[in-house]
């Protein structure tokens, strides 16, 4: 069994606008390219021109359809990864302390070289968000992009994970959410945004801001410029154009 | 528990090289990293124009795209029967010399019959240059099948188009409403603009039969019947006109609206009347009496009426407030309640008129009038194939048009604005070419917009003289050429054989054609021992379906090891305030041991002209002219001082204008792959008569005078065409097509059923569509290991009421028919969808044994095409020969016609794959290989049950 820390600095994480999102899996493969040659072993793929290719995604998208009384059909696009919870059950489930919580920003991580691949953590997630490297062994999971939000080899405003960096909506927002005043916990406010599955009682960090309201505007109907039977044409164009 | 100390800043590569994508047509800047020589991680060049940092999904996944096994690896010639795969490598020598060796002959005696088509790639003022220099008139690029309607609808009204040549003022616009746009033009700048609206809650609303993607997150849907949005927009143009809410002062000032039109019977009846000097002209309300339409302080009469001769504006009032245009009367037929359709037009009018603000930016316009103020309307429309890939898809964009210039909001601040060269009229484009000269090249480039019957490609005889029959009769504005009539024209000898077909990057033998099981016999049909199509010459970069058709396989690039040119001259990157344009450059070089390598395309058609001895080719001494692409791209000069790029010509100051600069190419690498030409502030809006945008334009080489010019909401090329449909004028239709030419070149937007409606009479009554997702583009992304695991098979969706009507349940399939095809696949139910249409991603199924996939990929076993359900001619009708199944006006490929119906497939009938299935394709050689990587640890298989959920479709 592992620990969590006692407390953490920060509570870095992600804010998703599904308002926003169109599902365009952009943060997907921006995800897997930088984890590919980032933190730890690469994202494999099985069988990767066959008929079951499979391979290591840290962050996947999937689209819902929604139906709700007395409107139009929807779909809501869902981006899905670790949600660096405070309670994080897959870091205590640990046997071998492989998995953690960083007491300096809370990202949940993966030691890549204490892991023995048992798949324990993924059984005790509950958002399904740890993925088993197939020809590694190891568990991968989404490290907010731990190499890359701190990395001073970068320049500045490219230290921020891939995923956010990457969406062409802008529906993805990184901060520190223990902070009320960062814009990420403004933005929460603003928009209400809310936690997936609180109920479960792992803390989530990470939010996911609500889609707006959908239907007709509020714009009143159009009223005609004239009875257009009763005047013709010429009363209209009369009406009209002594507007100019 | 101590943490692991952690290396939070390791070095990300070894160098950064920053060139344009080219995972799509988007042309997005990117930084390659590269470590040890190699592709290690890709990402989107902040400093860039079109994606200011961001990239999609398959820009990301560019890294599995120069790795991916099925890249070919040399030259090949076909050595068993054609479709057979059968191939020997050969040296570039080798195969130069035998291509030369067919086309040489044709030139010196009849160079039509040498049809040269390219794809989706981005060169086409070279290779529009070099089919003219060949003197062939069967050239064109892919526009036919893909979106000419878009093209060619805003080009005739506006001098401009949706597509990505203009954009929504997306920093002020209040209401954007989409019509018919999936992932298609332009992708990233659509997803920043739509996310910049987002941001500040401004309204966004789609009209689609489909709610994904940005329909999923637009505030309201209209979820319209295929094929109606011309009827919806002119019934939005009823509403407003009822109402009186358009922009009489834009009307007057900026399009033809003030200008009369001829009464009289005759061969004028329906043009302008002209003075004198032969120009239109306007009534000055200040007068009464006839003005100059461009004289300094006119005021156009709107409602003049003219020794019996009324104005645009009054014809125009009396169609379309006609009771045909009422919402009550297109309701039903749009699939759309009157109520919805009158809160969308007061939507749109609230946006432009009672948020109308003024800019206050002085500017004076092409008539000497000065204005204090820029005068907003905020409100935008985009619009991509859902309506232009229909048979009244040009009518209905001219609609689309003629709607957001009754709101005053085209080039307005807040509405959509124009991207350099556009705005460009009718008047500063060419004319077709097509008169060929055995042994010389043809007198003007082959594509151009017609302004009346004499602009026709015909030949003396009357019949068609290119072999898409693009510019005749039957499609007299394809400004882009009909790519998808090509093969079936070639091949049923009408209007005439070909001998050789040279095919750039366009997947003809799979899903970039209709009736793809037919096209590909007509490619291997023979006619005795010979080939119907005697020889088939394609370059591609992979191993996709249509290779294993070709006789002389000239293996292309990837986009990573090439040069490219995003020019000006064709198709360039700029934005509303800047023209701009682009390179790729080897970042890596094309490395394909142990074979002959791989060239790009560009580079080797520059060296077949030398070797054919083409006019601007050769030197003198009958030398190559250019060493290779890359050497064109800064040496050519189409005009004196014009090149391809607008950057650092000159002594590497100059802009636009210049001569050829040695170190050009250094300087686009060093400004990351890009330049921009920056538009005047007072210059950026109203450009098509702002006086300082058109001197700025000439100052860049855009044109060579001034080209103000008023919108079209009446269209002369259009009723010149009616005209003679009615008899008059020298050059007459044929009989049998006189009555379409009648409907369709109406000079006002009008709205007619589309040609595939009347296959509801046969009982083929659903509405059938296809997208393209987000992560993939056209047939490239199942060869990419990331994209296919995000979408490896497509399904059918279904929408309720046919789901449930016609008992369907999870894991069906359904047998799916049309006039002309059947094919039988696996449906899913969608709800968010028109009650009667059915839909699919495109081009996700593919043929087995294509692309380096294995056999049983889902790709080919499940994955499936609707092509084969839409045929490449309408029906036959009596008294005439039987049609493409195109738009009239453009010769745009109507694929979305398309009606079926389906059956469903009992359980216990259900197939393993679907159908139809086609024999493997062999494996040609390729380069093969695929990504290397390297693990720490290996996996204990027990463990493999462990992995994550995952949704292998990523479909709702």
């Amino acid at each position: 069994m592992t620990c969590l820390p006692a407390k953490v600095d920060k509570t870095l994480g992600l804010v998703i606008d599904l308002d926003t999102c169109v599902g365009c899996q952009a943060c997907v493969t921006a995800c897997k390219g930088w984890n590919d040659q980032g933190y730890g072993v690469p994202l494999s793929d099985q069988d990767p021109y066959g008929a079951d290719p499979s391979g290591t995604f840290l962050n996947r998208v999937h689209s819902y359809q929604v139906e709700v009384a007395d409107a139009a059909p929807q779909i809501v696009n869902f981006p899905r990864s670790c949600l660096h919870c405070a309670d994080a059950p897959c870091v205590t489930v640990c046997p071998t302390g492989a998995s953690y919580k960083r007491a300096e920003d809370g990202i949940v991580l993966v030691n890549e070289d204490a892991c023995i691949g048992c798949g324990l953590c993924a059984w005790a997630c509950p958002y399904g968000a740890r993925e088993m490297d197939a020809a590694a062994g190891v568990m991968k999971k989404c490290t907010l992009c731990v190499d890359r939000i701190y990395n001073d080899q970068l320049p500045e405003q490219d230290r921020e994970p891939a995923c956010v960096r990457t969406c062409p909506t802008g529906a993805r927002h990184f901060g520190d959410l223990s902070n009320p005043q960062s814009a990420v916990s403004r933005l929460v406010e603003a928009r209400g945004g809310y936690a997936l599955m609180p109920e479960i009682g792992t803390g989530p960090v990470n939010r996911y801001l609500p889609p707006r309201k959908k239907g007709a505007g509020l714009s009143g109907p159009l009223t005609a410029l004239v009875d257009l039977p009763a005047t013709g044409l010429a009363g209209w164009l009369d009406r009209l154009l002594g507007k100019l | 528990m101590t943490q692991p100390k952690l290396n939070l800043s390791p070095p990300v590569s070894d160098e950064v090289r920053q060139t344009t994508c080219y995972m799509c047509a988007g042309r997005c800047g990117i930084n390659v990293h590269l470590k040890d020589g190699r592709v290690s991680y890709i990402e989107g060049n902040r400093d860039h124009p079109v994606n200011k940092g961001v990239l999609c999904a398959k820009g990301a996944s560019g890294i599995m795209q120069v790795t991916a096994p099925s890249r070919l690896r040399a030259p090949l010639r076909r050595v068993g029967p054609r479709g057979s795969g059968a191939f020997e490598e050969i040296s570039w020598d080798e195969a130069l010399e035998l291509a030369v060796s067919w086309m040489k002959p044709l030139r010196e005696t009849a160079p039509e019959k040498l049809a040269f088509f390219t794809g989706r790639d981005q060169s086409q003022s070279l290779t529009g240059w070099w089919a003219q220099a060949f003197g062939t008139p069967n050239y064109a690029a892919h526009g036919g099948f893909c979106s000419v309607n878009m093209a060619a609808g805003g080009i005739y009204t506006i001098g401009g188009a949706f597509w990505e040549f203009g954009q929504p003022d997306w920093e002020r616009t209040e209401l954007f409403v989409m019509f018919g746009v999936a992932e298609d033009h332009d992708s990233n700048p659509l997803k920043i603009g739509i996310g910049k609206l987002k941001a500040r809650g401004a309204r966004v609303i789609s009209v689609n039969p489909v709610r994904t993607g940005y329909s999923a997150v637009a505030d309201d849907w209209y979820a319209i019947t295929p094929g109606t949005d011309g009827l919806l927009i002119l019934s939005l143009v009823h509403c407003l006109l009822e109402a009186g809410k358009i922009d009489l002062d834009y009307l007057a000032q900026w399009t033809n609206a003030p200008m009369l039109v001829n009464a009289a019977e005759g061969p004028e009846k329906g043009l302008f009347v002209r003075n004198a000097e032969s120009q239109p002209f306007v009534i000055d309300r200040r007068t009464g009496q006839p003005a100059p339409w461009d004289g300094a302080g006119v005021e156009p009469d709107l409602g003049a009426d003219w020794q019996g001769n009324r104005s645009v504006f009054r014809h125009l009032a009396e169609t379309y407030l006609g009771p045909a245009y009422a919402p009550e009367a297109v309701a039903d037929r749009c699939g759309i309640a009157a109520p919805r359709i009158r809160a969308l037009a007061a939507e749109l009018a609230e946006a432009a008129f009672d948020r109308a603000f003024a800019v206050p930016r002085p500017w004076t316009d092409f008539r000497g009038n000065r204005h204090e103020t820029m005068q907003g309307r905020p409100v935008s429309f985009h619009a991509m194939r859902g309506i232009s890939a229909h048979s009244n898809g040009f009518q209905t964009a001219r609609a689309l048009h003629l709607l957001q210039i009754l709101l005053g909001s085209v080039e307005a601040p807040g509405g959509y604005r124009l991207k350099p060269p556009y705005p460009k009229p009718v008047e500063a484009h060419p004319t077709p070419h097509f008169v060929t000269v055995p042994g010389k090249p043809l007198s003007g480039p082959h594509l151009g917009y017609v302004r009346g019957p004499d602009d026709l490609a015909l030949l003396p005889d009357g019949s068609p003289a290119r072999i898409d029959k693009a510019f005749s009769w039957e499609n007299p504005f394809s400004a882009h050429g009909l790519m998808h009539m090509v093969i079936p024209n070639a091949h049923a000898g009408d209007p005439y054989r070909i001998d050789t077909l040279f095919l750039y990057m366009a997947n003809m033998a799979w899903n970039s054609s209709m009736n793809t099981a037919q096209v590909m016999e007509m490619l291997t049909a023979k006619e005795g021992d010979d080939y119907v199509i005697p020889r088939i010459i394609y370059s591609d970069a992979y191993a996709s379906e249509m290779v294993a058709y070709a006789d002389l396989i000239l293996p292309d690039t990837t986009y990573l090891e090439r040069h490219d040119c995003i020019s000006m001259l064709d198709r360039p990157i700029s934005e509303p305030d800047a023209a701009g344009d682009a390179i790729r450059w080897p970042v890596v070089a094309p490395d394909r041991p142990g074979s002959f390598g791989v060239r790009g395309f560009q580079s080797v058609l520059l060296d077949l002209g030398a070797r054919l001895g083409l006019p601007g080719m050769v030197n003198e001494d009958g030398t190559p002219k250019y060493r290779d692409y890359a050497d064109y791209m800064v040496t050519h000069q189409r005009r004196p001082g014009v090149g391809p790029l607008i950057g650092f010509r000159g002594d590497g100051t100059a802009e636009g204008r210049g001569a050829p600069n040695p170190d050009q190419l250094q300087r686009y690498i060093e400004n990351g792959a890009f330049y921009q030409a920056h538009v005047p502030e007072e210059a950026a809006f109203f450009k098509p008569w702002n006086a300082a945008y058109q001197d700025w334009a000439v100052r860049l080489g855009i044109y060579e005078t001034p080209q103000p010019y008023l919108f079209s909401l009446w269209s002369e090329p259009m009723r010149r065409f009616q005209l003679a449909a009615e008899g008059h004028g020298p050059r007459q239709p044929p009989d049998h097509l006189r009555a379409r030419l009648k409907q369709a070149m109406h000079p006002l937007p009008i709205w007619y059923p589309p040609y595939g409606d009347a296959d509801a009479a046969f009982g083929y009554k659903v509405h059938a569509l296809t997208q393209r997702p987000m992560d993939m583009y056209h047939s490239w992304g199942s060869q990419n290991a990331w994209l296919r695991q995000i979408r490896g098979r497509n399904l059918l969706y279904l929408p309720t009421k046919i789901w449930l009507g016609q008992g369907f349940e999870a894991g069906d399939w359904a047998r799916v028919s049309s006039r002309s095809g059947l094919i039988t696949v696996p449906v899913a139910h969608m709800a968010a969808l028109n009650e009667n249409t059915v839909w699919t991603w495109n081009a996700i199924g593919k043929r087995k044994g294509a692309w380096a996939l294995a056999p049983d990929a889902p790709e080919a076993t499940v994955g499936f095409l609707l092509n084969h359900l839409i045929s490449e001619l309408l029906p036959r009708q009596e008294g005439g020969p039987r049609l493409s199944n195109s738009d009239p006006v453009t010769g745009q490929a109507a694929w979305f016609d398309q009606r079926v119906r389906l059956e469903r497939v009992p359980a216990a009938e259900r197939p393993a794959q679907s159908a139809p299935s086609f024999p493997e394709l062999p494996d040609v050689p390729r380069a093969g290989g695929g990504r290397v990587q390297n693990f720490s640890k290996n996996l204990d298989r027990n463990f493999r049950e462990f992995r994550g959920p995952r949704d292998p479709e990523g479909a709702p």
